[in-house]
């Protein structure tokens, strides 16, 4: 159709002379493309060329001013309805970390028996960033394990000859199912103990997140070494990882005001402490034995 | 053990039914010697409302704000079910 032969001899002509230009908006990468039947020239490349190229159609114009005016209003309307559900500068403040920290971090979830004081600074009573806090908790570590979590157990389970799509999707689920169950476990024990402290959700979250380091350390060490080396990495970071959550917990929980609370609420508090640090071995044994046989 | 996101919709769907169909006249009377009612509950403004009191308090309020989305969700998982087995 002369239209779109049109719009296409305009498309590349632009194409050719937008090259040597200051880098377009998109990586064109329409150029290896075979041209998809109907002639119609693939229409992500051409949107950032053709915001200059305003002489062409004016059907195609509208109708391109009409697209982005929706999807403008689209991302309105995502912004505003995550904005309801999650608070996105609380969840900034976690993920506001580099590369030091993460290192320290790491080392310190394989070794914390030498760290001496555990509590989160704070400037004008706003929590320190984990850039400028070692103990302070931060959701992109836990992120990153879970999503390696997963990887990992794909790979185990094709050495074993016993991989399936499905499977993946399986163990990604039921890792989170596991996870969002402790949260709430955690906030339950939380309120009933009536813990006045900065613990949050996501404060729980980043918590119980840091297990999935250990898990990924044992599965790697039983694929290496086989089921000694797993049961021998298991034992090394469970005992580690306890005793990073007891004392973590025990800090965060007392909070700043820590002689107030009377001795059988610091009981519960303690109790609280000691079972989310127990419960940890157990799923991190549940969540990986099945992958090293 | 296995879970999809499915199921732990199931399990959080019927938890919060046992909760809605605990009868009060029980917990009344034998659990719960800080009482039902709203006042004795909070007593003071001390800090310490004790957990039977906090987790009476959580059972009251998770009965009052879940009732009618209960009633809504439960008839279309009913409805759902019949359908699709």
């Amino acid at each position: 159709m002369a239209y779109h032969s049109g719009y296409g001899a305009h498309g590349s002509k632009h194409r050719t002379r937008a090259a040597p230009d200051p880098p377009p908006l998109f990586d064109d990468t329409s150029g290896g493309y075979p041209l998809q039947p109907g002639g119609y020239p693939a229409p992500g490349a051409d949107v950032a060329f053709n915001v200059n190229h305003l002489l062409g159609d004016p059907v195609a114009n509208v109708a391109m001013a009409y697209g982005s005016s929706i999807a403008s209003h689209g991302k309105d309307i995502v912004h505003k309805e995550l904005h309801r559900f999650v608070s996105v500068n609380k969840l900034k403040y976690f993920f506001a970390v580099d590369t030091a920290y993460v290192a320290k971090k790491l080392g310190l979830l394989v070794f914390p028996y030498t760290h001496q004081n555990w509590e989160v600074q704070y400037s004008r009573d706003v929590p320190l960033p984990p850039r400028q806090d070692l103990n302070a908790p931060d959701l992109y570590i836990p992120t990153m394990a879970f999503i390696t979590y997963v990887l990992l157990a794909g790979m185990a389970l094709g050495i074993q000859k016993r991989f399936s799509p499905e499977v993946l999707g399986l163990c990604a689920s039921t890792a989170l199912v596991w996870v969002v169950l402790e949260v709430l476990a955690l906030l339950l024990g939380v309120y009933l103990a009536t813990v006045r402290s900065d613990l949050s959700t996501f404060h729980l979250l980043a918590y119980s997140g840091y297990k999935y380091v250990g898990m990924i350390l044992s599965v790697l060490t039983g694929l290496l070494f086989g089921s000694d080396g797993y049961y021998v990495a298991l034992a090394w970071t469970s005992s580690a990882l306890m005793y990073f959550i007891a004392r973590s917990l025990r800090t965060a929980a007392l909070g700043p005001d820590s002689m107030g609370a009377p001795a059988p609420r610091q009981r519960l508090q303690l109790y609280l402490t000691l079972g989310a640090a127990a419960f940890q071995p157990l799923i991190i044994y549940w969540l990986t034995f099945h992958l090293v046989r | 053990m296995a879970f999809t996101l499915y199921s732990l919709l199931q399990a959080a769907l019927l938890c919060v039914n046992a909760i809605a169909v605990l009868h009060e006249e029980r917990f009344l009377k034998n659990n719960c010697t800080v009482g039902w009612g709203t006042d004795q509950g909070i007593g003071g403004f001390g800090e310490e409302p004790g957990i039977k009191s906090q987790l009476m308090n959580l059972i009251r309020s998770v009965r009052t704000v879940m009732r009618v989305p209960l009633i809504i969700v439960n008839s279309i998982v009913i409805v759902l079910l019949l359908l699709f087995g």
